[in-house]
């Protein structure tokens, strides 16, 4: 009693300090300084051209003036055909995707699934997502050859990484007893499944869904690049041609939707809540 | 109708939850669990339905023995098992209809109730079982439009359209306001003899258990402290369940009160 007192005495009216995360100071300064020294040298070696800056500054400066006459109309044909590809690997992918991803976000949900299957679908995942959308898609236009098919797979595949490891998370985060609850009435597991868990997790689901939707519209974009098809081969034989305006199109055009999609996926997140 | 076997839950940290407990509850008896936070009252119940599995023991409901049944066999005994529990547990995102629907996941198939069309006797009943609780006007609200004292009732719907033969309670009354905290039990029990089911209710709430139920048992770490009517709960039973306090209060609260739901209670 008297101890405590005494060190109350001690403790009105000093200071009083957060105590600091590293306690040795001699180590906290060191980790400061070691890190402001690295991030200047690091930034040294960075060396720049900049006569070369200088130069591409002029057809930097024609691109983004494309912007504000772009050609919707001299590759019209091209465009309509390149983003119809688009819109069609983007849906399709999105759908298969989404299918398998949902029994494989069962399976990777550690308080749904038994422990092999677990790490089963857990591997898969990781694989799905280790591999960056490009290379999967250069590999696949080595197997497939070039063209839209090539494209539709690498989307599936990467759609099966995202949305399975993020429903994965928000199943072992759902509330435990109202799947209990299920399961005390003798419901069989696919019946906990519909009953317990699904309508705990639907608006996550949807909201994923949507922008995963989005996500691979983008990404068909990209994947024109490597040959696999969509508006993005449009749009790289547009610039390889210096075609600046009918670039800028397309990607107004790109712009447009992905915003459509958003303001669409807005929407239907409210609704589903 | 149902009894344990000395009925021992060790939990992986080493924490023993029941120490060899046994119990034997006849046909239509209301019983009420009480203890202190931890003593086990929870692992009891959960132990019976195995939605947590009992260290050793035997667990018989009926001639049935639940401990060492096969998966399938768990779920169709569990159909005779209704459970309520603390903070309602209705799936928030179903409506009425489909929470108390879902009572009957354990007698129709899977194609049936992913369709929800369930056979007609079973709609009748929830409608029944509604109106009974007093929310037919209800049924294709979302469950998480209903006030706490209308989510517990359909947790009662729930339990109740399982047909089954022995309730088992968890703290129905834990989130509820004084008044609401006494309709639900005295509904708990009114529906008990009117279908004649055994029951095991945990409550905390030392003066609602006495003025409701015919037998108070009294768990204190894992192990009966006390069996007996609710008169016998004196103020040195109290004091070995739960430790020393000033009991004098909470038995008095009792006896004076009778059916006048607005006042005491809060104990």
């Amino acid at each position: 009693m008297s101890d405590i007192a005494l060190e109350i005495e001690t403790r009105v009216g000093t200071r009083w300090k957060k105590p600091p995360f590293v306690q040795r100071p001699w180590l906290r300064w060191a980790l400061i300084w070691g890190f402001v020294v690295y991030l200047i040298a690091a930034y040294m070696t960075i060396d720049v051209n900049w006569a070369r800056v200088y130069e591409g500054l002029e057809r930097g400066k024609q691109f983004v003036l494309a912007f504000t006459s772009p050609d919707f109309t001299s590759r019209s044909g091209d465009i309509y055909e390149g983003m119809l590809e688009s819109i069609i690997m983007t849906v399709a992918s999105s759908v298969v995707g989404i299918a398998i991803s949902i029994p494989i976000a069962l399976g990777a949900a550690r308080n749904v699934a038994p422990l092999p299957v677990y790490l089963i679908c857990r591997s898969i995942i990781a694989i799905s997502r280790a591999l960056q959308e490009i290379i999967v898609a250069i590999l696949l236009v080595a197997i497939f050859g070039f063209g839209p098919l090539a494209g539709f797979l690498t989307l599936s595949f990467a759609t099966i990484g995202f949305l399975s490891k993020l429903l994965a998370e928000d199943i072992e985060s759902m509330d435990k007893v109202q799947a209990e609850a299920i399961k005390a009435t003798g419901a069989r597991w696919t019946q906990w499944i519909n009953y317990g868990v699904q309508p705990q997790v639907m608006p996550r689901l949807i909201g994923l869904s949507m922008y995963r939707l989005d996500i691979n519209f983008r990404e068909s974009a990209i994947l024109g690049l490597v040959g696999a098809g969509g508006i993005g081969a449009t749009l790289n034989t547009a610039f390889d041609r210096y075609e600046y305006d009918t670039a800028a199109a397309i990607l107004l055009i790109i712009i447009v939707i992905v915003m459509a999609l958003e303001y669409l996926s807005g929407i239907i997140r409210a609704r589903v809540q | 109708m149902l009894r344990l076997e000395k009925l021992v839950k060790t939990y992986k940290t080493g924490d023993q939850a029941l120490k060899a407990v046994d119990l034997d509850i006849p046909e239509g008896q209301v019983l009420a669990l009480i203890g202190p936070s931890g003593a086990g009252k929870s692992t009891l119940i959960r132990c019976i339905n195995r939605l947590v599995e009992p260290t050793s023991g035997k667990v018989y409901l009926g001639d049935v023995e639940l401990t060492g049944l096969s998966t399938g066999a768990l779920r169709r005994e569990r159909r005779r098992m209704g459970m309520i529990f603390q903070e309602y547990a209705l799936v928030e995102r179903l409506s009425v209809m489909e929470n108390v629907l879902s009572g009957r996941l354990g007698y129709v198939g899977f194609w049936r109730s992913f369709l929800r069309r369930f056979p007609q006797s079973d709609v009748d009943e929830a409608f029944r079982l509604l109106d009974r609780v007093g929310l037919a006007h209800m049924a294709d609200k979302r469950a998480d439009e209903l006030s706490g004292g209308q989510r517990q009732r359909v947790g009662i719907c729930r339990a109740l359209i399982q047909n089954p033969a022995v309730l088992l309670v968890d703290e129905p009354t834990a989130s509820l306001d004084p008044k609401t905290s006494r309709q639900i039990m005295r509904l708990i029990c009114e529906l008990c003899k009117e279908r004649g089911l055994a029951a095991i209710i945990n409550i905390h709430d030392v003066a609602l258990a006495q003025m409701f139920v015919q037998r108070v048992i009294g768990l204190r770490f894992g192990a009966v402290e006390f069996d007996g009517p609710p008169e016998g709960l004196t103020p040195d039973v109290l004091t070995t369940i739960y430790g020393e306090e000033d009991w004098e209060a909470t038995i008095e609260a009792v006896d004076d009160d009778d059916d006048n739901d607005l006042e005491v209670a809060a104990l």
